[in-house]
């Protein structure tokens, strides 16, 4: 399945019904040089829209909101050792955390690759 | 309802723009906060080589005394705390206009010329100052506001690159200021041009005031030499906080004596005995009877953070104050803050913990500077 994305410019790639979460490649252009991550612990339960991560520029710090709701299966540690990444490779490495759908219909809210893209020409 | 002010911009707001800068409100103006280079790469290249900023926003104004012969500078010391009569020619210092309450108006520097002295502050606050100093000193001294851009040249490299255009700024050290003339590039008029040797970010570097008309052919002068980069306000608030320098509105305020601001190197012990600026009986309490809160360093022992507006608590978890402006330090490689503490706490080493997103991170008290400044003193 190809990804989907949020107006709060954040990326989702479904696998099963397990999908994995990070920011556009937009999003990270905007922060600029990340700094800090955290990233959720395993085993929590998110609403979709709730505070899910957080990604630190040097100028200013923000969240980055659970898409869909579920449960947190991973955070991806490797990006507290090395925020950077989100920079250098946010459409993959650069992912955020990975989460058990609790409701798949929640997927058809967001947007499919061409609407995102048209999404961000409108904020030009 | 009073229209609201428009959104000013500076003489160099189109070259921030060709040089792809992107504009935010700040105090007023419509400024860059950061180029494509960075908040990063632009503060890491200023401490490695030199960067240039536009600081057109902050007011600039001369003092001149109404009588031939009296001394503007002693006249301004009704103002602030600072040794400012004691200034001898071309030499400047900083100090804050003080409130009758004790705490800080403004932060400044002043510098003198002949009788005269040479004002530059805050952006923020200018329109206020410039009403304050000169409603309090009518009867005696004259502001004339002057209508000037202001750049900075910061850096290592700084000294080298102003050589070449301004031979006159070789003879300054940290903290003294001359009035040189500079001919423009094409060979047509020489303009003057007031070279400050001071700055915002703990390096070597100058700060160049000059006619609006005239200041993109210096900025693009300057950006034409091979290490000097256009640095904008991010990297300006991440270097100016590694060398623990107070942002006006934040880190002080109308809350915060000098004495609470741990800016007591700025005030004399004679204007202490003079007791003869605003608020100096609260700052002599404060200096006797020693402070409630005092302005510290604070580094995080982690990898997070901690904004302005974070709790500081003490381990057992007793409130203790607030960051007053906290972020991440690229030259120091992680994360740094300043804030207020009680006295008690504000010895170099004392264990505190900051308040980030609901959990307690460990941080310590930190003598500051975070990273060594590195001022030319001669």
């Amino acid at each position: 399945m190809s990804k989907k994305y949020t107006k709060d410019h954040e990326w989702v790639q479904l696998d099963g019904d397990v999908a994995t979460v990070g920011i556009t490649d937009y999003a990270q252009s905007q922060l600029g040089d990340v700094v800090f991550v955290e990233v959720p612990e395993a085993g929590r339960q998110v609403g979709q829209g709730d505070d899910a991560a957080v990604v630190e520029s040097v100028k200013a710090a923000s969240e980055v909101y659970a898409p869909l709701s579920g449960e947190i299966v991973e955070g991806n540690g490797a990006l507290e050792d090395n925020p950077a990444m989100v920079n250098e490779d946010a459409d993959n490495q650069g992912w955020f955390f990975k989460l058990k759908l609790a409701d798949a219909s929640e997927l058809d809210g967001l947007m499919d690759e061409a609407a995102y893209a048209d999404f961000l020409k409108e904020l030009d | 309802m009073e229209p609201q002010n428009p959104i000013k911009r500076t003489p160099l707001y189109d070259l921030h723009l060709e040089l792809g800068g992107k504009i935010v409100p700040f105090a007023g103006y419509e400024m860059p906060v950061q180029y494509p280079l960075g908040v990063m790469g632009e503060h890491l290249h200023t401490r490695a080589k030199a960067g240039l900023f536009d600081v057109s926003h902050m007011g600039q104004a001369k003092l001149v005394a109404n009588k031939a012969g009296e001394d503007a500078a002693a006249l301004f010391e009704a103002l602030v705390p600072g040794g400012i009569q004691t200034l001898q020619e071309g030499r400047m210092r900083y100090t804050q206009l003080t409130h009758e309450t004790g705490g800080i108006r403004d932060d400044l520097m002043a510098t003198r010329f002949g009788d005269t002295l040479w004002l530059v502050v805050n952006a923020a606050c200018k329109d206020d100052d410039f009403m304050h100093i000169s409603s309090a000193l009518k009867e005696d001294a004259t502001l004339e506001i002057a209508d000037r851009a202001l750049l900075a040249l910061q850096g290592p490299a700084a000294g080298d690159v102003l050589a070449e255009l301004m031979p006159a700024s070789t003879d300054l050290i940290f903290m003294q200021a001359v009035w040189t003339s500079w001919s423009l590039p094409d060979g047509g008029e020489s303009v003057d041009v007031l070279v400050s040797r001071c700055g915002y970010t703990g390096e070597d570097g100058f700060e160049l005031s000059i006619a609006p008309e005239h200041a993109e052919i210096l900025a693009r002068t300057l950006l034409a030499h091979a290490d000097v980069e256009p640095i904008g306000l991010g990297a300006r608030d991440s270097l100016r906080l590694e060398a623990g320098l107070c942002l006006y509105g934040h880190d002080i305020d109308l809350t915060t004596s000098p004495a609470e601001a741990d800016l007591l190197w700025s005030v004399p012990k004679r204007r202490r005995a003079e007791a003869n600026f605003p608020g100096a009986e609260t700052l002599n309490q404060h200096i006797e009877a020693g402070v409630a809160k005092k302005r510290v360093g604070i580094l995080p022992e982690g990898r997070a953070p901690a904004r302005e507006g974070t709790a500081i608590e003490s381990l057992d978890g007793e409130p203790l104050g607030q960051i007053t402006s906290g972020g991440f330090g690229p030259t120091l490689g992680g994360p740094l803050a300043m804030g207020y503490v009680p006295a008690a706490f504000s010895q170099p080493d004392t264990q505190v913990q900051l308040i980030v997103r609901g959990k307690a991170l460990p941080a310590r008290v930190v003598a500051m500077p975070f990273v060594p400044q590195n001022y030319r003193k001669g």
